[in-house]
This record gives C-alpha cells, sequence and structure tokens, in this order.
C-alpha cells in the first residue's frame, strides 16, 4: 500500500496541533472531555500501530497484544506508584520491558507459525491478567484492586489544562514513534521485514537472519504496544487487570484490520475507528430505538458487528486502502471514460 | 435634579423586579444538571459483558424514574436517567463517566456499578465534587467522607457482615474450627478482615483459609481441602455460582458444618435450587431485603406493591431476579434524597440530604432495618438479620443487628 502523501501529514499534523488552542473560542466543540477522547485515540492508534508492525509488515499474527500493552501500564504505574518516577520517564522504561518480552516471546514463537501463534499468543492474553492477580505479585500490583495513579501535570507553567496537555503529550510520542516506524520501514531492516513476510523462504535464500528479524520485529511491536499502554495508565489514572482482558487484544485487531493492514496511517485510522464506534454503538442503538421508532432493541454491539460486517464489504482493504483505490479509480482516465459510458447507456435507456 | 413620578415608579419596580429575582435565588438553587424542569442523573452498568447479569439493577431504575416521572416527578422536576455500558471495564467507566460529567452535564452519578469501576473514579468524582451516590457495591471503602466527601455506598458493607457473623459463630459455636472459602478478590478479602475484626482475639478459630478465582470452573478441590482441615465451620464468601457448587460438593463428601454463606450468595432460585435444597438445609446467612421468591412476604404491602409495579412497568422482566429488588430499593431511596433536596438543588445539598437520614424506611428492606446517615457516617444500611435456610425457603430468626464498622 502506498505512503499517506507528504503534504497531507504536515496539513493534519498542523491542524492536530492548533485545534486545542481553539478552546478559548469554541468552548464546547473543543471541550476537555472531547480533547480526552482524541487522546485515547492516540493510545489506541500507536498500539494499533504496534501490531501492524508485526502483522501488516512482518507476517506474525498475535492475538496477545493487550498483554503487552498490560505490561506497559504496569511497569509505568509500578514505577509512578512506588518509585515516585515522573510519568514521562516512565516511557522508556516501560518500552524496554515490553520489548525484552516481547523478545522473549519471540523466540519460541519462531517455531509457531499461523494458526499455531495465534493460539500462542491468545493463551499469553488470558493469562496475563492472572499473573497480575497472583499473590507474590500482589504487593507490587495491587492485586484486583489495581493501582489509582494521578494525572501527569502540566510542566513549565505551560498555559495549559491537564486534558490539552496530556494531548499534546500523546500527541508528540505518537509522531515520534510514527516516525520512527516511517524510518525502520523505509530500511534495509523494513524490507527485509517485508520480504519474510512475503516469501519467507525466498528471504531465507538470500541471506536474511530470518530468526533474528522475527524475533526482533516481536520485540519493536511489543514495545509500541507498551508505550501505549504506558501513556493509558497516565491518561486513566488508574490500572487493574481487568482491564486488560482478551477483547483489548480483539479490539486492536479490529483497528488493524479496519484500518488497513500494512498501512501506517491505516493504524491511525484504525485506532480513531474503534474508539469512535465504541463510544458511538451505544448512542446509536439508543437513537435506533428511541428517535427512529423501531421496535428493535439492538445492543451496542449488535451495532458494532453490524458496522464492521458493512465496513469489511465495502472497503476490504480497510478504510486506509478503501480511500486509496476509490481516489486511483476516480483520477485515471480510464475510470472516467468508462463511467460516462455508464451515464450514456443510462441516458439511452 | 427633581425626582419625576415616572422616574420613581421606574426605580421601585426595577427594585422590586430585583428583590423579587434575589428572592426567588434564595429559594432556588441549581447546580450544572439541575433546573426548574429537570435533574439529569448519571449512571453506569455493565450492559455488555460477563458482568451483564447486573445490567437488570439499572432497567429497574430506569423504569423506576419513569414512573416516578409519569405521576409527576420529583417536586415538579422530571428525573433524566442517562445510563451508559461500560462492560464492567474500568478504563471505559472512566471514559463514560466523564462523558456524564463534562458532556451530558449531570447532577449526580449514581449506582454506578462495580468496585474496580467505581475505584477508577473515586478520585475523579471528588476532585470535581460530583456525587457519586449510593454506589452498587459493598466494599467497604465507600464510607470515607473524610477523604472522599462525594461518595457513598448503599448496602451493608462486606466488612460489617463479616464481623456479624464471627460473632455470632463465637456466641454459638463451642470449640469453632473455621475454614475459610473467599473469592480472591477485595470482596473476598473485604468479608474475610471483618471476620478477623470479628473473631477478635480468636482469630486463631481460623484453621484453614483457601480462596478461588472468580473464573474458576468449579471449586470441589478447595472444599476438599477443608474437609480435611477438620473444620466444624464454614465460611463461605462465594458468588451465587461458586457457592451453590460448594453446597452441593460439602454434601457429596459428606461434610457437614455449620454453614454461613454470604448474602451475595441468598437467592432461594439462583444459590438454593440448583445445589439441591436437601443439600443447603440449615446454612446460615444475613439479608437486608426481602426475597421475592419467599413466601412470607406474599401478605407484604411493600413485596404486594413491588409486584403490582413490576407487572405494570417491567411486565417481561423475571421476579426472581434479586437485582430488580434491589434497583426498585435504591431508586426509592435515592427518589427520596432528591425529595428532600426541595428547590436547593445544588450538589452540596444532594449530599447533605443523602447524609442526614435518621431511620428512614426504604421499601422491601427487611422489617426493622432503616437507612441512617450523618456527616460521619457514609454507610446508609448497616444492619442485617441472620437467617437459616428451611424446606425450600429462608426463616428469619434473630434481631436485627446492627455492628458500626470502623
Amino acid at each position: 500500500m502506498p505512503a499517506f502523501p507528504k503534504k497531507w501529514l504536515w496539513i493534519l499534523l498542523a491542524l492536530a496541533f492548533l485545534v486545542p488552542l481553539l478552546q478559548p473560542l469554541l468552548p464546547d466543540v473543543v471541550s476537555n472531555y472531547r480533547l480526552f477522547l482524541v487522546s485515547t485515540m492516540i493510545i489506541a492508534a500507536i498500539a494499533v500501530l504496534g501490531l501492524n508492525l508485526l502483522t501488516g509488515f512482518n507476517g506474525q499474527i498475535s492475538l496477545g497484544h493487550s498483554a503487552f500493552y498490560a505490561v506497559g501500564a504496569y511497569t509505568a504505574a509500578i514505577l509512578m506508584d512506588k518509585l515516585d518516577m515522573p510519568y514521562y520517564a516512565t516511557l522508556p522504561i516501560a518500552a524496554v520491558m515490553c520489548f525484552i518480552v516481547g523478545y522473549l516471546f519471540g523466540l519460541p514463537a519462531l517455531k509457531l507459525e499461523g494458526h499455531y501463534l495465534a493460539l500462542a499468543t491468545f493463551a499469553l492474553a488470558l493469562s496475563v491478567p492472572q499473573i497480575l492477580k497472583y499473590k507474590w505479585l500482589e504487593d507490587l500490583t495491587g492485586g484486583v484492586q489495581g493501582i489509582v495513579l494521578s494525572k501527569p501535570d502540566v510542566p513549565f507553567g505551560l498555559p495549559l489544562n491537564e486534558d490539552q496537555w496530556l494531548y499534546y503529550y500523546c500527541l508528540v510520542v505518537m509522531v515520534l514513534l510514527y516516525w520512527a516506524a516511517a524510518n525502520i520501514l523505509n530500511s534495509r531492516s523494513g524490507r527485509a521485514m517485508m520480504a519474510i513476510r512475503d516469501q519467507y523462504m525466498a528471504a531465507d535464500t538470500m541471506g536474511i537472519d530470518t530468526a533474528l528479524y522475527k524475533t526482533v520485529t516481536f520485540g519493536i511491536s511489543a514495545a509500541y504496544t507498551g508505550i501505549a499502554g504506558a501513556l493509558s495508565a497516565s491518561a486513566i489514572a488508574f490500572v487493574a487487570p481487568d482491564s486488560f482482558n482478551f477483547f483489548l487484544s480483539i479490539k486492536f485487531l479490529i483497528g488493524l484490520v479496519v484500518g488497513g493492514v500494512g498501512s501506517l496511517a491505516g493504524s491511525v485510522v484504525g485506532g480513531i475507528f474503534y474508539v469512535l464506534v465504541d463510544n458511538s454503538a451505544q448512542a446509536l442503538s439508543t437513537f435506533v430505538k428511541n428517535d427512529l421508532g423501531l421496535q428493535f432493541d439492538l445492543s451496542a454491539y449488535t451495532v458494532f458487528g453490524i458496522i464492521l460486517i458493512v465496513l469489511m464489504y465495502l472497503m476490504p482493504m480497510g478504510i486506509v486502502g478503501g480511500v486509496y483505490y476509490l481516489v486511483r479509480s476516480m483520477r485515471s482516465p480510464g475510470a472516467k471514460a468508462r463511467e460516462q459510458a455508464a451515464l450514456k447507456q443510462r441516458a439511452s435507456s | 435634579m427633581g425626582t419625576t413620578r415616572r422616574g420613581f415608579v421606574g426605580g421601585a419596580s426595577a427594585l422590586a423586579l430585583l428583590s423579587g429575582s434575589s428572592a426567588a435565588f434564595a429559594q432556588k438553587k441549581y447546580d450544572e444538571g439541575a433546573s426548574d424542569s429537570e435533574i439529569k442523573i448519571g449512571n453506569t452498568n455493565p450492559y455488555s459483558g460477563p458482568a451483564s447479569s447486573y445490567a437488570a439493577i439499572a432497567k429497574t431504575i430506569d423504569a423506576y424514574f419513569k414512573s416516578i416521572n409519569d405521576s409527576g416527578g420529583v417536586n415538579g422536576r422530571k428525573i433524566k436517567f442517562i445510563s451508559l455500558d461500560d462492560g464492567y471495564s474500568p478504563p471505559k467507566t472512566v471514559e463514560m463517566v466523564r462523558q456524564l460529567v463534562e458532556q451530558d452535564k449531570i447532577f449526580a452519578l449514581f449506582q454506578s456499578l462495580g468496585t474496580p469501576c467505581n475505584t477508577a473514579i473515586h478520585k475523579y468524582m471528588n476532585q470535581k465534587k460530583v456525587p457519586q451516590l449510593y454506589v452498587a457495591t459493598g466494599a467497604s471503602k465507600w464510607g470515607d467522607p473524610k477523604n472522599f466527601p462525594w461518595t457513598m455506598g448503599f448496602q451493608p458493607d462486606y466488612h460489617t457482615e463479616g464481623v456479624i457473623y464471627a460473632k455470632h459463630i463465637l456466641a454459638n459455636i463451642k470449640d469453632a474450627k473455621v475454614g475459610v472459602l473467599h473469592q480472591n478478590d477485595d470482596y473476598g478479602r473485604d468479608y474475610l478482615d471483618g471476620f478477623k475484626e470479628g473473631l477478635g482475639k480468636e482469630t486463631d478459630r481460623i484453621v484453614k483459609v483457601v480462596t478461588f478465582e472468580a473464573t474458576d470452573p468449579t471449586v470441589d478441590s478447595q472444599i476438599i481441602q477443608l474437609k480435611d482441615s477438620g473444620a466444624n465451620v464454614f465460611f463461605n464468601v462465594s458468588g451465587p455460582k461458586a457457592a451453590a457448587q460448594g453446597i452441593r460438593k460439602a454434601a457429596d463428601i459428606d461434610w457437614k458444618p455449620a454453614h454461613y454463606l454470604n448474602n451475595v450468595s441468598a437467592s432461594v432460585a439462583a444459590v438454593m435450587k440448583p445445589a439441591g435444597f436437601d443439600n443447603a438445609q440449615g446454612i446460615i446467612t444475613a439479608a437486608y431485603i426481602m426475597d421475592a421468591t419467599d413466601k412470607q412476604w406474599d401478605d407484604n404491602a411493600e413485596m404486594k406493591e413491588w409486584r403490582a409495579w413490576m407487572d405494570k412497568n417491567m411486565p417481561s422482566a423475571n421476579k426472581a431476579d434479586a437485582n430488580h429488588i434491589y434497583g426498585y430499593a435504591v431508586a426509592a431511596l435515592m427518589t427520596e434524597t432528591l425529595k428532600r433536596c426541595g428547590d436547593d438543588l445544588t450538589r452540596a445539598n444532594l449530599m447533605k440530604q443523602a447524609a442526614s437520614f435518621q431511620k428512614f424506611r426504604v421499601p422491601l428492606l427487611l422489617p426493622g432495618i432503616t437507612v441512617s446517615t450523618s456527616p460521619t457516617d457514609y454507610y446508609p444500611i448497616q444492619a442485617v438479620q441472620l437467617q437459616r435456610f428451611k424446606g425450600e425457603t429462608w426463616q428469619l430468626f434473630g434481631d436485627v443487628m446492627h455492628a458500626e464498622s470502623s
């Protein structure tokens, strides 16, 4: 899939940085709650980005990314809670921690492919919440009660409120990670990663150290998702094992597939998508029932499911892929000619 | 400059207007979310996910407020109940509650469900100074007005209940050797802490403590361990599914201790029947609310009223589900609290009213149990009555017991 046009990227980025400053002018549109929501979208986007590096660009499937997310969140939370570490210092440590866990998990995963790897990672996702509750770790993790944290303070006396600051903090982290990912993929290592995805045997024959690349990709992917987890610990200001159940992994996967597998921009779209739909599904279901007057008692998840099915039919390549092909077919002269022919036919009939 | 008549009249009427409006201000005070016509009450409940059976509570509350609105509302104001799904997931609760407070601008949050979910928003609600009233969890931490003046519980806390069982055991069973089974989380540990406190110096009465995870398929091996420990008293702190399994297993291996079961699992329909009535004879539990399947309440006026209300407002619901009784009772308490606020609908006054109930009777509580609160006592219901299972139903015995929790 093609890279996102650079011009648009800069415009979007400038908008993302400027919009929160409009708060004094449009207090209802740019509310603190909306900024917080966008921050959670950014966090989701980073997590999906991590999964995309592994699944989209390296061809390894994972149902266990909620586990790395949990490890990142707990690493940050424990450091803040027990060692009074500032929230920003926890990010690199959470990243390193998750890289190690991901790398170690990647070693046995070398022997597993496709469905078997999916099952192994599934087991990881199921076991981590249980491990967090374990007696020996309880002093550290707070057991089922979790850990209550404080929200990040605004540094340097900047004239921002907590939610604005959180938004910028998440945004900057995402931009850095996005930039890093784009550079990795554009390098020799990135091409090796993708070669392994496309033709494992050929890549091996070409002299690519497939075992090394696969495990390191697992580590990097886990580190990305772990950073997202650490950010979420700061944003939500609370971690508990119940927050990191298996369903979170599925949500990342939904974000990945809906946004676009193997597309960096798709990860961001996917992250935004699942937070948005997850939040508005309930509103939509009550809208159907109360305002449209239909007697369907649709649950929020039914609505979510219907939206997913429709999207998968209309845009099997994900939103970014779908939009790309739409734009391309509109631009190409062949498509125009075909369109005109169709119009003529319609007019004559 | 002489004062013209018109000027004087104008000035006087302006003054009258001003004083009139200030008088109106003195009478009617509003915080965000309350107005002349409406009071917005927010709520989070697990409509989806593994804990979704609890959503019956929010549905009952919704129906209750609707019926209140149909009969004129509270002091002429309609209650707008906005209940959102958090799937029993704490981060989702944070998102939803922020939406309720900042976007929907609710007056107060009411009956948000789940211990971890409420923990996640505990600090936030108190920072924002928005009431987090009558939360749907029995953890003891909700009654801490010194540090969290905007949060209040509802049901007897698990800690208190544990104290009561311990006192009953000490008073009635000689040479008690207690085996404890509890769910491995704060709900289970709250009970155990209270139980130990109740035992006082005699905590060595506890000969064995075994735990299980809420997700464990059975508790068979734990029951066998308890039997082997030689315990003659069984303190059973488990949810409905595990409780039924535990009762059945104990009977299967012929272990017949004095059995104390936590009130969470006192449902005849959901626990006693599946465990087998023969196996459940003699079990003791504490109750504060009437059981709809219990025939002794058939002629009770409140129960009759509730049944009629259910037939009218929730005709398709299963009346044997205790959540409907719970939801009805707590909604009645909330309505009364709002009523007592009168025209002073400020959040501070709401908390003040919630903290000044004196032996107030809430429908469907057991006879003799009332709601009492004070600025230093944020535990509305603190009394329970013990009951013993006999035949196919519970039989209350002894007096209503009160325990002051620490």
